[in-house]
């Protein structure tokens, strides 16, 4: 039942991600272009409202459905390492115009391309994992 | 009254591309429901599920893990894919993206004809029957999957989810993907396909 209700709001993650043009290549293309307002506009109405949703939520303290508070685990600061995973993650991004959630639903429209670049990104993964203890965190 | 509107009209608005600003509240919808739910907003960590079930936890212990606690986050992926092919063939819009004529024009010099891919991929860049289109693939979801799991977190764990908390690590993660983004933008990019 609950695989059930995360399965469902997914579904409205693609439909919201395809709506809203996230998913799209060219948008991303035109975003880091600076020619376009459309994604900032989207990012920057997510990002406003998430803090003042979630500054309600704790605020309120809204119990979960898993019987918490509203928390989040705090990463400690490591100026080089955001940085450096950040750019690392944004040169891809940049490239392939998506990033980890609309491959997801990219793939579901049917662009099977999709499938070597989840495949490429499973790898980076377990590249991570196996280095991990070479870089800075 | 001209406000209510029947089923299919209702349909009809939602297939229509979605303003910015309903778009942007649409995501920040999607943050509250999953934290209701008692559950953070973050995709990327379900790459490191298909690690696990790869058999990656024998050789290396960052995927050693119990998979069932990751359960929800692979059905909420899942539930992305069933979405995306919903939205591709019952919620078709009435026009491709309307991207800008400077972005369209730039294109052009790629040899990328606006709108192809449906206005979503420019399929002439990104092909898997081309080799130059799987390599290309395959580099930048590596980047992408090695950048998120570094630093923990792609752009709905730290753009949206962390920055909703006010978390300093997040914020900086962030200017990362723009200093990553730019860079492939303008001066990788234009060697790749200029």
């Amino acid at each position: 039942m609950r695989l059930i209700s995360f399965f469902a709001v997914g579904i409205v993650f693609g439909i919201v991600m395809t709506k809203s043009e996230a998913i799209s290549w060219f948008r991303i293309h035109e975003m880091f272009r600076f020619e376009s307002f459309h994604m900032f506009g989207i990012i920057g109405v997510a990002v406003v409202l998430g803090i003042l949703g979630i500054w309600a939520m704790k605020q309120f303290k809204v119990r979960t459905l898993r019987d918490t508070l509203v928390s989040y685990t705090p990463m400690n600061l490591n100026v080089k390492r955001h940085l450096m995973a950040g750019t690392a993650f944004g040169l891809g991004w940049a490239l392939l115009g998506a990033c980890p959630g609309p491959m997801f639903v990219m793939l579901g429209h049917g662009f099977w391309i999709f499938t070597i670049i989840i495949l490429g990104a499973t790898l980076g993964t377990f590249t991570y994992g196996v280095v991990r203890g070479r870089l800075p965190h | 009254m001209e406000l209510i509107l029947n089923p299919q009209e209702w349909w009809q608005l939602l297939s229509q591309p979605w303003h910015w600003a309903v778009s942007g509240a649409a995501i920040a919808g999607i943050l509250f429901l999953m934290t209701w739910m008692g559950r953070s907003f973050g995709v990327s960590t379900a790459f490191k599920s298909f690690c696990h079930i790869a058999g990656a936890d024998k050789h290396c212990d960052f995927f050693n893990f119990d998979l069932k606690n990751e359960y929800w986050r692979l059905a909420f992926v899942f539930g992305g894919v069933a979405g995306g092919f919903i939205a591709a063939n019952f919620l078709q819009s009435p026009e491709p993206a309307a991207i800008s004529e400077a972005t369209i024009t730039h294109l052009k010099d790629w040899g990328v004809n606006y709108p192809e891919g449906n206005g979503l991929l420019p399929t002439s860049l990104f092909s898997i029957f081309t080799v130059k289109g799987v390599l290309l693939a395959l580099l930048g979801g590596f980047l992408v999957g090695f950048g998120a799991r570094y630093g923990d977190g792609c752009t709905s764990g730290h753009a949206i989810s962390g920055l909703a908390h006010l978390q300093l690590p997040s914020l900086i993660t962030v200017i990362g993907f723009f200093i990553g983004g730019l860079t492939m933008t303008w001066l990788i990019m234009p060697m790749i396909f200029g």
